[in-house]
C-alpha cells in the first residue's frame, strides 16, 4: 500500500538518509528501530511532507500509485490527516493547550471538510470513547489530563477520518510501563479493527519485538536489515542489529559487594503537601512519601523503582537535602540530612540526573563545570591540584584530560553524561544517586554508561542509589530494589529474586507490563557471545 | 478564575495602597518645608505661613494623608496653587484629550503590529523579514518628536491635509479626532515597531512547538496552524507589552503634546513641576497610577481569557 523507494535525503548539504526502501501493506504492523539521529524520523516525515526547510530529496514514496514525493503542498494536505494519520513522542506538548481536547479531534474533521461542526463533535466524541477516554468531557483542556490520556487524545486526532497508514513516531518513550503497554494495546486494536497500516518508529527493540509484523533496521540513514519480526530477531544478520540486540540485554560484569554498615537510613519519612485547593478551602494534604524506612549498605547499589508521581522525585529531593521531610529521619554517614545541613556533608552525596544538557551551564567549560563541587569543600585544591584533579575525574570516566577546555555542545548525549559523573565524582563521595540517569540515552550508549558505573563503583567504592523507571536497566545494575507506589515502599528485596517472582501485585504487573524481547531469542544471542 | 481575579484584584489594590504612601511620603515628607519650596528662595515668612493654611500643612501626617485620600475619594484633588482653580477640574480636561490619544495610539499601533509581525514569523529568514525587522529597527531608534516633525511637514505644511497643532475640542468629534490623528501616528510608530518585534519572537517561538507539527500533521496548512493555533498562543507576552505600551502612552506623551501644542496630562504634569506645583504633581501621579493599575488589571483578566492553565487558579 506504502512503498518508499531508494529514499535519499539531505539537509543543506548533509546526507541524512541514503536509499532508503521499505514497503507496508494494508493492515500491516512495520517497526522502524534505530538509535536517535539514524534518520527513522526524516523517513516518516517525508512520507508526510513535512521536511524541513533546505530538504533535497531523490527517490520516490509512493501510497498506493501515487508518489507523495512528486505531490504539491495543496494535495499533500488532502493526504495529510486524511489518508495518513500521525502521531509524536511528547504528549505533554504535542497538544495545543489553550483548545479544547474535543476542539483538537474534531479539528481533523473539520479542516478536510467531512463533516459539519456539530457532526465532527459526535464524532469526536465516538473517537475518543474509541481511545478509552470515555469518561473525559469535551471541552477538557489538555494540561487537565495525564500524559497517557494526551497520547489517547492525540491518537483520537489522528484515526479521525480512518487513515489508512498511521506513523506513530515513539509513541511511548515518553510514558511510564503501565501506559506504554496499554498505549501499544490500543494501538495493536485499532490496527486491527480498521485494517490501517503502522508505521511504528521507535528505538526500543523489545517494544516492536511483540507487535510488529516486519521490522526494519537503521543506522546512519540506512536500512541495513530488513523482513519478518521473528527472522530479524533470530538471524541478526547485520552486525548492527545484532550489536543494538546485545546493548538493549547488556548486563554490565560487577563485583559482589561485601556486606557491611549502612552508609544511608531512612526512617519513617513522610513529606505532604498542602491539599488541592477547592474554592477557598485546602483539601487534604497530598502524602507524596508517606512513611517510608530503608538501609543502602556501603558498596551496595539499590534500585527505587516507581511511575511518575509515585513519590520517587519527591523522596530523591529529600535524601539529597533539597526539601525539608514532614517527619522521620534521613541519615548519611551517622549524620542527618535536612536542607540546612553544612556543605561538607553534601558533599559526602553527588547526583546524576536525566539530561545532562539541561544541568550544565552552557556557557561554562567542562572544567568549571567538573570543579564546582567543590564550593562544597573547605578547602578545595587550587592551581596544579585542582586541575589534576580535573583530568583525573575526566580519566575516571574515560574522556580525555584536554576535554576539559571544551564546552558542553561539543559532546555527544553520551558524553555529556559522562561529564555529569565526572563532576559527581570531584569531590570524592561515598553515595552517587543516579536519578534516571540513562534514561535519555540510546540503548548501546546506555549500555557503555552502565558498564562505566559498574567499574567506578568497584574503582572507588561507591554507593549507589539508582532511581528509574526503566525495569530493564534496574535489573541489570542494582543489587537490591525498592519498589514504591502511591509514597509507599511496596515490595523490596533482592533484585533476581525479585525479578522472577515478584510477591506484590503492582510489581507483578509492572514486570507485565514491561517490554520484553523473546527469551528464547535472548539465549541464542548468548551462545553467539 | 473568580479566585484568580480576586486575588489579582486584592493585589492591585495593595500595590494603589502602597503607592499612595510613597507618593505622599516623597512630597510631604522630605526635607525641607514644602510651602517654602513651592514659593522659592525670595518668599517672605508671611506668604509662606499662608500657603502652609492653605495646603491644609497644619495638622499631623497620618491627618494629612488621611484627608489627602477621602478628598481624592470624593473626586477633591485639591487647588491648584499657580492655577487657582481645582486639580480635578485641570485634570478633567486634559484627560480628555490624553486618554482618547493613547487609546487612539494603541490601537493604531496593535493594529500595525500584529500583522507585521505575523508576517516577520511566517517569512522567517526571509526577504519580507529581513525588510520587517530593518523598519522596526528604525522605528525604534528614531526619536519620536523627530518623527512628529516630519509629519507636520508633510500632512500640515506641504499638503495641508491636517492642522500642524492645537485641539478643537469635543464639540466637533470629527475635528478632534483629526487633530489627534498626527499626534497618534508619532506615537504609534516607534509602539508598533517594538511590539511587532515582541509578536514576531514570540510567534516564532509557538511556531517550534510539537503542536502545531500535530497540527499540519492533521492536515492543516502553514498559514492554518498560525491562525488557528500559534497565534493564540504567542498572544501572552504581546498583551503583556501592550499593557506597558498603554500605561507609557498616557503619561508619556509629554514631548509629541508639546509638538503638536495638546493641552494634555503630559503637559499638565510638566507645568506643574516646572511652577513647583505639588498639588497638581501629587495628584495627576497618583491618578497615573492608578491608571496603570487598572490596566494591569486588565491585562490579568486578559491573560486568563486567553490561557485556559490560569482559570483553574
Amino acid at each position: 500500500m506504502i512503498e518508499i523507494e531508494h529514499l535519499t535525503l539531505g539537509i543543506r548539504g548533509t546526507p541524512i538518509l541514503d536509499d532508503v526502501s521499505l514497503r507496508i501493506e494494508q493492515g500491516e504492523i512495520f517497526g522502524l528501530v534505530g538509535e536517535s539521529g539514524s534518520g527513522k524520523s526524516m523517513t516518516a516525515l517525508s512520507v508526510m511532507g513535512l521536511l524541513p526547510r533546505g530538504t533535497t530529496i531523490n527517490g520516490a514514496a509512493r501510497l498506493d500509485d501515487v508518489d507523495l514525493l512528486t505531490l504539491r503542498e495543496h494535495d499533500l494536505r488532502q493526504i495529510r490527516g486524511n489518508d495518513i494519520g500521525m502521531i509524536f513522542q511528547e504528549p505533554m506538548t504535542a497538544l495545543n493547550p489553550v483548545q479544547t481536547i474535543g476542539d483538537q479531534v474534531a479539528e481533523t474533521l473539520l479542516i478536510h471538510d467531512a463533516a459539519d461542526r456539530a457532526e465532527a463533535r459526535r464524532i469526536a466524541r465516538d473517537r475518543l470513547d474509541r481511545v478509552g477516554l470515555s469518561h473525559i468531557e469535551l471541552d477538557r483542556y489538555p494540561h487537565e489530563l495525564s500524559g497517557g490520556q494526551r497520547q489517547r487524545v492525540c491518537i483520537a486526532a489522528a484515526i479521525a477520518l480512518h487513515p489508512r497508514l498511521l506513523i506513530a513516531d515513539e509513541p511511548t518513550t515518553a510514558l511510564d510501563v503501565t501506559t506504554q503497554a496499554q498505549i501499544l494495546d490500543l494501538l495493536k486494536g485499532i490496527v486491527a479493527e480498521e485494517n490501517m497500516a503502522l508505521l511504528l518508529i521507535t528505538h526500543d527493540l523489545a517494544v516492536v519485538s511483540d507487535m510488529a509484523d516486519r521490522i526494519a533496521v537503521m543506522q546512519n540513514g540506512m536500512i541495513v536489515e530488513q523482513g519478518e519480526t521473528a527472522q530479524v530477531l533470530r538471524d541478526q544478520v547485520h552486525p548492527y542489529t545484532s550489536a543494538l540486540f546485545a546493548a538493549s540485554a547488556h548486563q554490565p560484569d560487577r563485583t559482589e559487594p561485601a556486606q557491611s554498615d549502612a552508609i544511608l537510613s531512612l526512617r519513617d519519612v513522610h513529606r505532604h503537601y498542602p491539599g488541592p485547593r477547592q474554592g477557598f478551602i485546602r483539601g487534604d494534604p497530598v502524602r507524596a512519601v508517606d512513611g517510608v524506612s530503608f538501609d543502602l549498605q556501603r558498596g551496595e547499589s539499590l534500585g527505587l523503582v516507581g511511575e511518575s508521581g509515585c513519590g520517587k522525585s519527591t523522596l530523591t529531593r529529600a535524601i539529597l537535602g533539597l526539601d525539608p521531610v514532614t517527619s522521620g529521619q534521613i541519615i548519611l554517614n551517622g549524620a542527618e540530612i535536612s536542607p540546612a545541613m553544612p556543605r561538607a556533608r553534601r558533599a559526602q552525596m553527588q547526583v546524576v540526573f536525566q539530561d545532562p544538557y539541561g544541568s550544565f551551564n552552557p556557557r561554562w567549560r567542562v572544567d568549571r563545570i567538573i570543579a564546582e563541587p567543590y564550593f562544597l569543600l573547605d578547602a578545595p585544591p587550587h592551581g596544579i591540584d585542582r586541575d589534576d584533579a580535573i583530568s583525573a575525574a575526566l580519566e575516571a570516566v574515560r574522556l580525555s584530560p584536554g576535554d576539559a577546555l571544551k564546552y558542553p555542545h561539543e559532546f555527544s548525549g553520551g558524553q555529556r553524561q559522562r561529564i555529569a559523573i565526572a563532576r559527581a565524582l570531584i569531590t570524592r563521595p561515598d553515595l552517587l544517586v543516579l536519578d534516571e540517569a540513562v534514561s535519555a540515552l540510546d540503548v548501546s550508549v546506555r549500555a557503555q554508561i552502565l558498564d562505566l558505573l559498574a567499574d567506578l563503583q568497584t574503582e572507588f567504592g561507591l554507593s549507589y542509589l539508582f532511581i528509574s523507571h526503566d525495569l530493564t536497566v534496574v535489573r541489570a545494575i542494582t543489587d537490591r530494589v525498592l519498589v514504591m507506589q502511591a509514597g509507599r515502599i511496596v515490595e523490596q528485596g533482592e533484585t533476581q529474586a525479585m525479578f522472577t517472582a515478584p510477591q506484590h501485585p503492582y510489581t507483578q504487573s509492572l514486570l507485565a507490563a514491561a517490554p520484553r524481547l523473546p527469551d528464547d531469542i535472548g539465549e541464542r544471542h548468548d551462545a553467539l557471545v | 478564575m473568580t479566585r484568580y481575579l480576586l486575588v489579582r484584584a486584592l493585589s492591585l489594590s495593595l500595590s494603589l495602597i502602597v503607592a499612595s504612601v510613597v507618593i505622599f511620603a516623597v512630597i510631604e515628607v522630605i526635607p525641607g518645608d514644602p510651602a517654602a519650596f513651592m514659593l522659592g528662595l525670595n518668599a517672605t515668612d508671611e506668604s509662606i505661613a499662608n500657603l502652609r493654611a492653605e495646603l491644609g500643612l497644619g495638622g499631623s501626617l497620618t491627618e494629612r494623608y488621611a484627608n489627602w485620600i477621602t478628598g481624592m475619594l470624593r473626586g477633591d484633588f485639591g487647588t491648584s496653587y499657580t492655577y487657582r482653580v481645582p486639580v480635578a477640574d485641570l485634570i478633567l480636561d486634559r484627560i480628555w484629550v490624553s486618554l482618547p490619544l493613547a487609546i487612539f495610539a494603541l490601537i493604531l499601533s496593535t493594529l500595525i503590529a500584529i500583522p507585521v509581525g505575523v508576517i516577520a514569523a511566517a517569512t522567517r529568514g526571509g526577504a519580507g523579514d529581513f525588510s520587517i525587522m530593518g523598519a522596526t529597527q528604525l522605528g525604534i531608534a528614531v526619536p519620536n518628536f523627530w518623527f512628529a516633525m516630519l509629519l507636520v511637514l508633510l500632512f500640515a505644511v506641504t499638503l495641508q491635509w491636517f492642522s500642524a497643532g492645537g485641539f478643537p475640542g469635543w464639540d466637533n468629534p470629527a475635528a478632534a479626532l483629526k487633530a489627534l490623528t498626527l499626534p497618534a501616528i508619532a506615537l504609534a510608530l516607534p509602539q508598533a515597531s517594538i511590539l511587532a518585534r515582541v509578536m514576531r519572537s514570540a510567534l516564532i517561538e509557538t511556531l517550534d512547538q510539537d503542536y502545531i507539527r500535530t497540527a499540519r500533521a492533521k492536515g492543516l496548512s502553514r498559514s492554518q496552524a498560525i491562525r488557528r493555533h500559534a497565534l493564540k498562543n504567542a498572544l501572552i507576552p504581546v498583551l503583556t507589552i501592550i499593557g506597558l505600551q498603554f500605561s507609557f502612552l498616557l503619561a508619556g506623551a509629554i514631548i509629541i503634546e508639546n509638538v503638536f501644542f495638546l493641552p494634555g496630562l503630559g503637559r499638565l504634569i510638566f507645568q506643574g513641576i516646572t511652577q513647583r506645583d505639588l498639588v497638581v504633581v501629587e495628584s495627576v501621579t497618583m491618578l497615573l497610577v492608578f491608571a496603570v493599575i487598572v490596566v494591569t488589571f486588565l491585562v490579568d483578566i486578559a491573560y486568563a481569557i486567553v490561557d485556559p492553565r490560569l482559570r483553574r487558579r
